[in-house]
């Protein structure tokens, strides 16, 4: 190769890379070509974007909270124990991955809708359903999003070194105490990262949201929602809400790198 | 002079089958066979046809190819908005049948017909309630009712603007859970069990089978979905393509119609 060996990109590496960063690129870039800056401003005031947007924000901020709660122990017992079945724990707990949301949908409706497994009894003891919810678009993006932040955080422990955790342990440090002081600032760039992957996937939730939650403008119509129905009848609109969502996801994710990533990789 | 011609032949069929009677599958057997070419059509039939037609006309296109041993039919079923693009786009149709006027006209307005099109068919709302109809729905004005569990179409797709149209006639102000991206979103939940009620198309309760049950309204009226058919000016295969469409104004056309729910034009 003629290139500099410092600081060049192998032709094989460089090309693959240049053309997959244009299969991405490109059709954000056709969103914002095809946009209709003119009248940008009033599309944007338009009754039901800020509701839509504000909704998304909060349901996926929401949903990534409890995908941490939950989802970094369960990370924890994959990585860091060797309890039976735990290659299978593994398979089942990322079947949201492979699953198509709709189906998601409807496997959330038979556990917790209204003639649910679950759902029922608590109709009948409380009268109060799951489904056409806010707590449904939380509980929908959750089941969706959270088997990234646990891939995310179990390759974090795998890769951090156990060492610190038995010299921890060694120190008389009980497991608890070893997780809460040594393993969880150790590995948390993987569980920002895990987050954030979390959250991003929580807000571009369609499938599982459209069938467990319905749509409804203020309690369960999200971003991703309104443009799809926005296609049917006024395309323009459709991606005046994307670039919308587009930003802030994208301003959003910055933010929290430089805030969090940059941090604990400086530190 | 040509549309005149060719205008004329369904009425005399009908005719015909009228005043055959009696066993309307053999008259209009006959009365097919009669007005083509005598049972022996050749070739390729390909009908473009809105999705809500596919169980009526696959069953009308096996009859056709019993009666015509030669003849092989073909259906592209897909939305009438799709269908019209195609047709418009040059796509080798023989038939074209829409699910509404608006989508008819892309195609009359291009003057790709070759004949004048004819309403063979009508779909009107009606409110689907799961088997045993928990919520003791009884008619349009459970609609209002916030304490049923309730899904609509939403306004922007074709029966969401129906829904609008019959509250609207009915001075209703309806107080849905979810407003549904499509109609068989919609009746997916009554089947689930999910809501109490929802408004869909009386041929989406029939097709449902035995864990939907239906409810007629009057107000149906006020938004009538109309389904004109017609030959088209390119069709490859003509002959076929009078056929098919004298077939689908047949007695035994209209029987298949209805026995899915649609009404037929002055029945």
């Amino acid at each position: 190769m003629s290139r500099p060996r410092q600081g060049g990109v192998p032709l094989p590496l460089l090309v693959p890379a240049a053309i997959g960063t244009l299969f991405l690129v490109l059709p954000l870039l056709g969103l914002v070509i095809r946009a209709p800056w003119s009248d940008l401003g009033a599309r944007l005031t338009e009754p039901g974007v800020g509701s839509a947007l504000r909704l998304s924000l909060v349901t996926a901020t929401l949903a990534t909270a409890i995908a941490m709660v939950l989802g970094v122990p369960i990370a924890w017992v994959l990585a860091r124990t060797d309890v039976r079945g735990r290659s299978v724990l593994r398979a089942l707990v990322t079947v949201p991955l492979v699953l198509p949301p709709v189906v998601g949908g409807v496997a959330l409706f038979l556990v917790l809708g209204r003639q649910g497994i679950l759902g029922r009894l608590l109709y009948e003891w409380t009268g109060f359903t799951i489904p056409f919810t806010t707590l449904a678009v939380v509980l929908a993006e959750t089941f969706v999003a959270m088997p990234f932040l646990v891939i995310s955080v179990e390759g974090a422990l795998r890769a951090a070194d156990a060492r610190f955790e038995d010299a921890a342990a060694t120190l008389g440090a009980d497991r608890w105490t070893t997780f809460r002081r040594v393993t969880l600032p150790l590995v948390s760039p993987g569980v920002a990262a895990g987050a954030v992957l979390c959250w991003a996937r929580a807000l571009g939730e369609f499938g599982a949201t459209i069938t467990f939650a319905g749509n409804f403008p203020g309690t369960t119509q999200t971003m991703p929602l309104s443009v799809y129905l926005a296609l049917q009848s006024d395309p323009e609109a459709a991606i005046v809400l994307s670039l919308v969502l587009l930003v802030v996801s994208v301003a959003t994710l910055l933010l929290l790198r430089e805030r969090w990533l940059g941090r604990a990789a400086a530190a | 002079m040509r549309t005149r011609a060719l205008l004329a032949l369904p009425a005399a069929a009908l005719l015909a089958l009228t005043a055959c009677g009696g066993s309307s599958g053999d008259a209009a057997s006959r009365g097919t066979a009669g007005s083509s070419s005598g049972g022996d059509l050749t070739g390729t039939l390909t009908v473009f046809a809105a999705a809500s037609l596919t169980d009526v006309f696959t069953g009308l296109g096996d009859q056709l190819e019993k009666e015509n041993p030669q003849l092989d039919v073909r259906f592209n079923f897909a939305g009438s908005d799709a269908l019209a693009t195609q047709i418009t786009q040059g796509a080798p149709a023989d038939v074209f049948a829409s699910a509404n006027d608006k989508q008819m006209k892309v195609v009359t307005g291009a003057g790709l017909q070759a004949a004048d099109p004819t309403v063979v068919a009508e779909n009107v709302l009606e409110i689907a309630v799961p088997h045993g109809n928990p919520g003791h729905v009884t008619g349009l004005e459970d609609f209002a009712n916030a304490d049923l569990t309730l899904a609509v179409c939403a306004p922007s797709v074709p029966c969401g603007a129906a829904a609008r149209a019959v509250f609207a006639a009915a001075g209703i102000d309806a107080r849905p859970d979810t407003e549904e991206t499509d109609v068989k979103a919609a009746l997916n939940k009554v089947q689930l069990g999910e809501v109490d009620a929802a408004l869909v198309y009386a041929t989406d309760v029939r097709a449902a089978g035995d864990r939907v049950e239906g409810i007629e309204f009057p107000e149906a009226d006020e938004a009538v979905n109309q389904y004109p058919i017609c030959t088209l000016k390119a069709a490859p295969n003509p002959d076929a393509a009078q056929a098919f469409v004298h077939l689908v104004n047949s007695d035994a056309g209209r029987k298949a119609l209805t026995g899915a729910g649609f009404r037929t034009p002055g029945s």
